[in-house]
């Protein structure tokens, strides 16, 4: 079965038109730089795209009230995850660390402690962003937290096409009440929710709540829901938000 | 980078033969790795493609086919392949490989994995020697065994009772008294730092001076008529010999000998940490079978027998716990065993009174192979002699049979489920009688004839007159090789039971039909490789029974290729191994001992040499077809004819 719903939608800005219009008006040096990269053309197959899945613990799931404390970035391809290119940072929250964060997302206090703020890694995390296609499992986690944590730095947001495995995972199952109740439920379950989904591609079981691995998780999850309902030809812009 | 945190090196170092390797090298290996996922179905190595590096299996399996497109192999989580395609010259895809389930593989890149080939030679050793591989821990086995591995502290249990020079022969013989010790170390303070000192828990300087045993107060100190307030120092043998605590017990055991000493100190580096005595050692190396069986020989009647059997698993547990190999553990087996019998038929005789004529009792079968294991049942006969009168001696001789037959059923060796036991009057024959039987079967093979041929074709005497069980021996060993189509239909009939190649896959296991969980190691394992040889045994007119010293005589035909006894030795080993530690471990547990191993509780390491061990069985059996072809009506008897000229020229 091959779903190519929701390919470019004629009546919004397509994602390199936005990209290109941001690579205009931005005054900040470093995001100018990667915009101007731009992203991949929509009829890109996703068999030869350079992507790069990326997952962050945060500290809540409001990204204007909540944290990111750790980032987990894993550059792929449908052909090879390569962990060693992988990139992972611990960083320090501008508010305080709560007790039930730290039971949600595993990051302790003492590991913040000596952390960098997260305007130490933009630059190294724009470049390995920069012209692949970022791949998230939930993307408004991700979305959210990196435009908020880049405009509370450099003055302007950041936002990009991204592929979200979980919504590709949504519309596969999306006649099941019980996938759509999931999909909405909160970010607390996501990590349930990536095991989840990973499980029905008989991937391994890792133990969640680490941006690295979870990186590797979703990382992993693109290759095999691909190959079961798409296939390599099939273009990025069938595939991305 | 953070790999550590993904788990990659700790999967890897479960399976062999990544759990041997040194962290440093296992952590680049999986600094290295590239993850990439595959379809159930898919092709992942295409014949005559190039390979680019090793595979590891992460989750999921795989096949792997033959160029005939025969299965050759399945792999599963920790599995590896791919090694002998990069070890070629030409790096190219021999044996096709796809997924049968979802698969998530682990690449190591080709240059890594020669960076390790070149760094590690256990490494190496596992990834080039593929039939080797078995060798290797068959002998890795056999050096673990006792005396050569184990080391002196191991047996030490206590520390040692030191006196100081001055003190009074008397003060120190009460010492050991009451330390029930039969010798002391004799130490003193000494203010020089040197290589022979120590430091005591008061923190000063010792020096172990002397030792006194309870020999040398016999002649040193009675024979010499010294007083019992005499100092120790006057009387201590002064010529210390010692051991290292890390040396093996057989380093010890030939230091007391080259020594003459009965004791010798232990010193952890100049520390002495206890003493080893002569009888320890003999305590450790004495397996208990043998005072068993002295013990069998003493009892009097079948119900005190039957009280020592518990002994035989207790035995059996120590001896696989000291790391007897099989064929040591089964020969102990196997003479306790006759042991039994034995005593049993001279109790019958005792009983009975003397046979009318003469006879032999003898076993079939394991026991007859000296291969028998803990839960072996029995198989036995009597041959009598020709002048055996059924109407006169036939009533002594069923008794004798039911005694010692329900004797050994007592004793743990259950009646014979196909009843080949001498209490089966078809079993109880004049030698005559047995040459006939033997001569039938072998020139008219049938289906049951050749059901037996798999018991009494492994025969051996126990008690009474040996000649006329080997007058047996010899009768098959010289028409056995004379009888193509017997031995085609026992190369045939030896193929009935498979090994599993695919054992460690559920699915297989049930498309066999097999038990769901578990594999039975004798039916797939042992008992066909015991069948094959046979066949090979018998063709070259072989007179050993046991399986080891049947592929002796076999190795010095040009029956088998070379290289193949040895590989079928080292399976057999192998396999024998596995079975015994599963029974050990089951007679441990309190549990009922039996042939069925649960993949589950198998090493990684140990299912590759399994696997291994399985191949070369079936690499055996399709060469037994190939050797031994039924000859064609017309044919067969011309090669009959061509027997009976051999045998004219003899």
């Amino acid at each position: 079965m091959t779903f190519r719903a929701g390919a470019s939608r004629p009546s919004q800005p397509t994602w390199p038109d936005y990209m290109a219009s941001r690579a205009k008006q931005t005054r900040e040096p470093r995001l100018a730089d990667f915009f101007t990269r731009g992203t991949l053309d929509p009829d890109t197959p996703i068999g030869q795209a350079p992507l790069v899945a990326m997952d962050f613990e945060t500290t809540g799931l409001d990204s204007s009230r909540h944290d990111i404390v750790s980032v987990g970035v894993m550059p792929f391809t449908l052909s090879r995850i390569r962990p060693a290119d992988g990139r992972y940072w611990v960083l320090s929250p501008r508010r305080k660390l709560s007790d039930e964060s730290v039971a949600f997302h595993h990051i302790t206090h003492a590991e913040v402690a000596g952390a960098p703020d997260f305007a130490a890694i933009i630059d190294e995390l724009l470049a390995l962003l920069a012209g692949r296609l970022v791949v998230v499992h939930y993307r408004q986690l991700e979305r959210t937290f990196l435009d908020a944590a880049v405009r509370e730095r450099l003055g302007e947001g950041l936002l990009m096409p991204m592929i979200d495995t979980m919504s590709l995972e949504a519309r596969i199952h999306r006649q099941s009440w019980w996938a759509r109740l999931r999909r909405w439920a909160g970010r607390p379950m996501a990590s349930i929710r990536l095991h989840e989904s990973r499980q029905r591609y008989h991937l391994p079981a890792y133990t969640g709540h680490h941006a690295l691995v979870d990186s590797l998780a979703t990382a992993e999850l693109l290759q095999a829901q691909v190959l079961y309902h798409y296939d390599w030809e099939t273009p990025v812009g069938a595939l991305w938000r | 980078m953070n790999v550590e945190q993904l788990d990659i090196r700790g999967h890897m170092a479960q399976f062999a033969p990544f759990d041997d390797l040194p962290d440093a090298l296992l952590d680049r290996i999986a600094g290295e790795v590239e993850i990439r996922y595959f379809q159930a179905g898919s092709e992942l190595l295409v014949k005559d493609e190039p390979v680019e590096a090793l595979w590891y299996i992460r989750s999921g399996a795989v096949e792997m086919y033959q160029r005939s497109g025969r299965l050759f192999n399945r792999l599963s989580e920790g599995d590896i392949f791919g090694y002998s395609d990069l070890l070629r010259s030409n790096r190219r895809v021999r044996y096709p490989v796809s997924a049968i389930e979802d698969t998530l593989i682990y690449f190591i890149p080709g240059d890594v994995f020669e960076a390790i080939c070149e760094e590690d030679d256990d490494f190496a050793e596992f990834v080039e020697t593929g039939g080797q591989r078995l060798k290797v821990t068959v002998e890795q086995q056999r050096d673990d065994s006792g005396l050569m591995t184990t080391r002196v502290r191991k047996l030490i249990s206590r520390q040692p009772q030191m006196v100081e020079a001055s003190m009074s022969l008397q003060q120190a013989a009460r010492q050991m008294r009451d330390a029930n010790v039969t010798c002391v170390l004799v130490v003193d303070v000494t203010e020089t730092h040197s290589a022979y000192t120590f430091t005591g828990p008061d923190g000063r300087h010792w020096q172990l001076n002397g030792i006194l045993t309870d020999r040398d107060f016999c002649t040193r100190v009675l024979a010499e008529g010294k007083s019992a307030q005499t100092p120790v120092g006057e009387v201590m043998s002064r010529r210390v010999i010692v051991i290292q605590s890390d040396e093996s017990v057989y380093e010890a055991m030939l230091c007391m000998l080259r020594n003459q000493v009965h004791h010798l100190p232990v010193l952890h580096r100049r520390q002495p940490v206890g003493v080893l005595h002569l009888s320890d050692i003999v305590r450790h190396e004495t397996h208990s079978s043998l005072f068993l069986v002295n013990n069998i020989f003493v009892q009097n009647t079948p119900e005190q027998l039957a009280r020592l059997a518990p002994e035989v698993g207790t035995g059996f547990v120590r001896m696989v716990a000291d790391g007897a190999n099989s064929e040591m553990v089964c020969r102990a087996l196997a003479t306790i065993g006759r042991a039994f019998t034995q005593r049993l038929i001279e109790l019958a005789e005792a009983e009975l009174g003397p046979a009318p004529v003469p006879y032999c009792f003898m076993v079939l079968g394991s026991m007859a192979r000296e291969e028998p294991t803990i839960n072996a049942d029995q198989d036995n006969a009597l041959v009598l002699h020709d002048d055996y009168d059924p109407e006169q001696h036939g009533e002594y001789f069923e008794a004798l049979a039911r005694f010692v037959c329900d004797g050994l059923d007592a004793c743990g060796y259950p009646y014979c489920k196909g009843d080949v036991m001498a209490t089966n009057p078809r079993w109880r024959k004049p030698l005559q009688v047995w040459k006939r039987y033997f001569t039938e079967w072998m020139d008219e093979p049938n289906g049951e004839r050749l059901l037996h041929s798999s018991i009494f074709f492994d025969l051996a005497p126990v008690h009474g007159e040996t000649p006329m069980v080997e007058a047996l021996q010899d009768l098959i060993a010289e028409l056995a090789p004379q009888r193509p189509v017997f031995l085609a239909a026992l190369a045939r009939n030896a193929k009935n039971r498979t090994p599993p190649l695919g054992f460690f896959r559920q699915f297989v296991m049930e498309q066999d039909g097999e038990h769901r969980k578990s594999i039975n190691l004798k039916r797939r394992g042992t008992a066909p490789l015991t069948d094959l040889v046979r066949v090979h045994a018998l063709a070259c007119g072989s007179k050993a029974q046991n399986s080891f010293a049947r592929l002796d005589d076999i190795a010095q035909t040009k029956l088998l290729a070379d290289g193949v006894t040895e590989r079928l030795r080292y399976a057999f080993e192998f396999m024998s191994m596995v079975r015994i530690r599963h029974q050990a471990d089951a007679i441990e547990r309190g549990v009922e001992p039996d042939n069925s191993v649960d993949p589950e509780n198998i090493g990684s390491r140990e299912r590759h040499h399994l696997k291994d061990a399985f191949e070369a069985i079936s690499n055996a059996q399709k060469f037994l077809s190939f050797r031994y072809t039924m000859p064609s009506r017309s044919g067969s008897s011309r090669t009959s004819g061509g027997s009976e000229e051999q045998r004219s020229r003899r």
